[in-house]
């Protein structure tokens, strides 16, 4: 499930706002200005339901996003959604892998603590016997280049 | 006519021998004919999957994909943890102490293992490097990427792991490693076709028993691994998305 954000867990000074998730909720956000670099050499992967429910995540997702393995399964993968994030990255996101094609973006992340870390994600369809069953995320470590450009760009985007 | 069975030609060539001795092993436990072919090309074995000469298979996980959508293979098992990693290393001597500080034109010393050179362009493309602004030089073996770099032929070296942590240490004293991959769900698997798949549990039994037996376990040894375990078709389907996701 997704939780509004606790100041006790928040390192550095944050910033509140609100997001709508799913539509519906509202999740109260804490945010810092607070990086948390990719670690190099390693892939962070994670898989969903075909609603975007999270089934699977590796060590390195747990590591970079602060959270336990127990608070990510079964959350929406919309627990990491960061507000420097636009709608229209993610509308294109489940545009594209429901239409059985591999998605591919930077992404700007909120970790559990307020802080964020950039990734590049592809995400693909888990097709199973003919049928999309589910979606997985793999994540590597973005070029700075493309993550400035992103840094420019996405604030043109709401 | 016996099935025939290969290795993906990244091999060591130190366990040359020992896949002939895993093969004999394997005959005797089967009681099957099975031959041994090896192809000094990754492309000279496609060739032979494509004409359906290959029955058994120690294969490469960038060929997993295709011998599983494209032909119908199945995974037996893979060696107990042996991951393929791949390191990036530069001479000790060179300026360079991190990946972003690799500029666009540099050489590359690499071998042709296809999953290895993944990984290797992966690390690399958070440099902004990428097969269109450097060059790569294929080499036969590890031993000869390293011996690449320290000659000054090459900038940047993309290793598989086990093999630089093979090399010998006065090699491995004069490189520096920039990265290692920590990716640990891509690996070599043992896969079997079409013709062999009325066998397939059987054959698994047998290799996952492998290790308990005195011989087997002396195979294993050659092989340079000390067991098998299974892996599940939910295992390699897994994989090959990984993989997929690799190679956009
Ligand atoms: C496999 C997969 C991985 C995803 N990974 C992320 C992620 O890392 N960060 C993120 O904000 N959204 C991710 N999403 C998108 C979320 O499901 C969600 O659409 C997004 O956070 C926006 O929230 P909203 O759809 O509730 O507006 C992922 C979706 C899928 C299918």
């Amino acid at each position: 499930m997704i939780h509004d954000m606790k100041p006790e867990d928040m390192i550095g000074d944050y910033k509140e706002t609100r997001l709508a998730l799913y539509r519906s909720i509202t999740r109260l956000i804490l945010y810092t200005d607070i990086e948390t670099p990719y670690p190099d050499g390693k892939l962070i992967v994670s898989t969903t339901d075909k609603e975007g429910i999270i089934t699977h995540v590796n060590k390195a997702f747990v590591e970079i996003s602060g959270y336990t393995e127990d608070e990510l399964l079964d959350s929406p993968h919309s627990i990491l959604r960061h507000p420097d994030m636009p709608s229209a990255a993610f509308k294109d996101l489940w545009d594209t892998v429901n239409k059985g094609i591999p998605w591919q973006g930077y992404v700007k992340n909120l970790r559990k603590d307020g802080g964020y870390y950039w990734v590049k994600a592809t995400v693909i369809p888990n097709i199973r016997q003919g049928k999309v069953v589910s979606y997985t995320s793999v994540r590597r470590k973005p070029s700075r280049t493309k993550v400035e450009e992103c840094i420019k760009l996405y604030p043109t985007l709401f | 006519m016996p099935y025939q069975f290969t290795v993906s030609p990244d091999f060591s060539p130190d366990h040359l021998s020992g896949w002939f001795f895993f093969n004999t092993w394997l005959q005797k436990q089967t009681g099957q004919a099975i031959h041994l072919e090896t192809y000094d090309s990754f492309q000279a074995q496609l060739e032979a999957i494509q004409r359906n000469e290959v029955d058994l298979i120690y294969a490469n996980p960038f060929d997993a994909a295709m011998l599983v959508r494209e032909k119908g293979f199945l995974p037996l098992v893979r060696a107990n943890g042996v991951a393929d990693e791949a390191i990036i290393a530069v001479s000790a001597e060179s300026s360079v102490d991190k990946v972003t500080n690799l500029m666009p034109g540099i050489t590359i010393a690499v071998t042709e293992d296809p999953a290895v050179l993944m990984m290797g362009m992966i690390m690399l493309e958070s440099a902004d490097l990428s097969a269109d602004n450097i060059q790569t030089a294929i080499h036969n073996s590890y031993v000869l990427v390293a011996k690449n770099l320290l000659q000054g032929n090459a900038d940047v070296g993309i290793f598989l792991a086990e093999a630089y942590d093979d090399l010998a240490n006065i090699t491995k004293n004069k490189l520096k490693i920039l990265v290692r991959s920590q990716i640990s769900v891509i690996h070599h698997s043992l896969m079997i076709g079409p013709s062999l798949a009325d066998k397939r549990d059987d054959i698994q039994n047998l290799l996952v028993a492998m290790a308990l037996g005195e011989k087997g376990n002396s195979v294993l040894k050659s092989l340079g691994f000390a067991s098998w375990i299974k892996v599940e078709d939910e295992e390699m389907e897994f994989m090959i998305d990984v993989m997929d996701t690799l190679a956009i």
